[in-house]
């Protein structure tokens, strides 16, 4: 369950990643922000994102038209 | 009554859009059946693409300003007072001044600004070229630089896209003739994993790096400036020592949005792709850098969606419909480097394909910086 949900369908690349970082940066450790996307690439760099900058990736789910990335908040 | 347009913001989309519209309607605005009133809160407009030159000592700052007047054909009413807060249930517009506008069709051409507090130290460690303080204090920087790490670091969204490329491959040819490019280190720092937001154009970017021999951090967002040690960090952890730091801070839109209850993320305006329209208001438009489009914040996006606009407003003002869609459609140039340049030209269904540079586009580059003023009075 998310602490966050940031929902930024329909925004496209850089919108998603740039509101997800937002989103973690202003969130306590140990929470967990839920990106809404319908962008096709966040999936793809979200993850990459998440090893440089030292979060966990916790996952991607196909949602109804969207789908949901979660990022928990570790550092 | 006269119908009135009321267009808040006298830069190149505000400009275009006063001028286009009241050209075609002269004869209603003589008779009294139109108004055409332009407000902004500068009475100097500047033009921003010239400001990447200023650094590198190729454009003077007076070539870059004129007078909002000397821009508007007379049938624009210009008002220099600053919006301080829209009211579309009422059709107002409240000034700082205390005036008080009507409006039966209202257009947000507020553009953006940096946002150069949210990065600490960085007003006071890092030069920046987006504005005309910061491009002349970035000329006296270089004109001293002999040498060093220089890093670009980056925030998003911000304008003119391809002006941080740009400059780097100017700064690369500029340190080349100057003799000193074997002292110096270029670190092109940028938030995603790639050089540009725009796959494309970011593919042709990392090949003019790797011949260049410029550096590409990636996943590099803008977190602090430390002045004194003369380290930028990143909020991924990374520190990049520097001896000149070039910024181009994360931009936001204009208060009055927030202020009237208008903003989404950003402080930007909810603008329809295609009819332009802002959220659920038939009668509120909104044009270039202040809308959440999902466009590029570029000079020439603000042009072409105000010829599209004014097609509409055109017909609305005199009792017609609003037909014409706004198909995402950007041009710009990118100079690669001092002699050679490319452009990219773009819709919301085609992406850009760089094309090799030439000097020819150069020139057609440079030709254009001096005939814009041509293109603000809806001539060219």
């Amino acid at each position: 369950m998310a602490d966050k949900v940031v929902d930024a369908r329909g925004s496209h690349c850089p919108g998603p990643m740039m509101e997800l970082i937002r989103a973690i940066k202003a969130a306590a450790v140990g929470q967990t922000i839920a990106l809404w996307t319908t962008e096709a690439g966040s999936k793809k760099d979200i993850p990459l994102w998440c090893q440089k900058a030292g979060q966990e990736f916790v996952g991607v789910v196909q949602m109804d038209g969207y789908e949901e990335i979660a990022v928990k908040k570790v550092k | 009554m006269a119908k009135e347009l009321l267009i808040i913001g006298a830069g190149s989309g505000g400009l275009i859009l006063s001028n286009t519209v009241a050209r075609a309607l002269s004869r209603e605005i003589r008779r009294g059946e139109v108004t055409v009133t332009l407000l902004g809160d500068r009475d100097e407009y500047l033009y921003q693409p010239g400001l990447l030159y200023v650094p590198f000592d190729l454009m003077r700052p007076a070539e870059l300003i004129r007078k909002v007047k000397e821009l508007l054909v007379p049938c624009v009413t210009f008002m220099h007072d600053r919006a301080t807060r829209i009211d579309p249930e009422s059709r107002q517009v409240q000034t700082r001044s205390g005036r008080t506008l009507t409006y039966d069709y209202l257009v947000i051409a507020t553009g953006s600004e940096l946002d150069l507090e949210e990065t600490p130290g960085l007003k006071e460690g890092a030069h920046w070229f987006y504005d005309l303080p910061g491009a002349i204090r970035l000329r006296e920087a270089l004109s001293r630089f002999q040498g060093g790490r220089v890093v670009v670091a980056l925030g998003l969204p911000h304008k003119c896209p391809v002006a941080p490329l740009e400059f780097v491959f100017m700064l690369d040819e500029w340190a080349r003739e100057r003799g000193i490019r074997e002292q110096m280190e270029i670190i092109y720092a940028f938030p995603l994993n790639r050089a540009h937001n725009i796959q494309t154009c970011a593919d042709w970017a990392q090949s003019e790096f790797d011949k260049r021999g410029i550096q590409l951090e990636t996943f590099f967002n803008l977190d602090s400036v430390d002045p004194v040690r003369k380290e930028v960090n990143s909020y991924e952890g990374t520190t990049l020592a520097y001896d000149l730091l070039v910024a181009v801070p994360a931009h936001k839109g204009d208060a009055v949005h927030a202020d009237s209850g208008l903003a989404v993320q950003g402080n930007w305006v909810p603008t329809h792709r295609h009819t332009l329209k802002v959220g659920t208001y038939e009668n509120i438009f909104a044009i270039g850098d202040a809308t959440n489009m999902p466009t590029s914040k570029a000079g020439s996006v603000a042009h072409f969606e105000s010829e599209v606009l004014a097609g509409n407003l055109i017909n609305l003002l005199t009792g017609g419909g609003a037909p014409h869609q706004y198909d995402g459609k950007t041009f710009c140039f990118i100079e690669a480097g001092m002699h050679k340049a490319t452009y990219l030209s773009f819709t919301y269904d085609q992406p850009p394909v760089p094309g090799p540079p030439s000097e020819a586009i150069h020139w057609f580059k440079q030709a254009y910086n001096r005939i814009h003023w041509m293109n603000l009075k809806g001539i060219v």
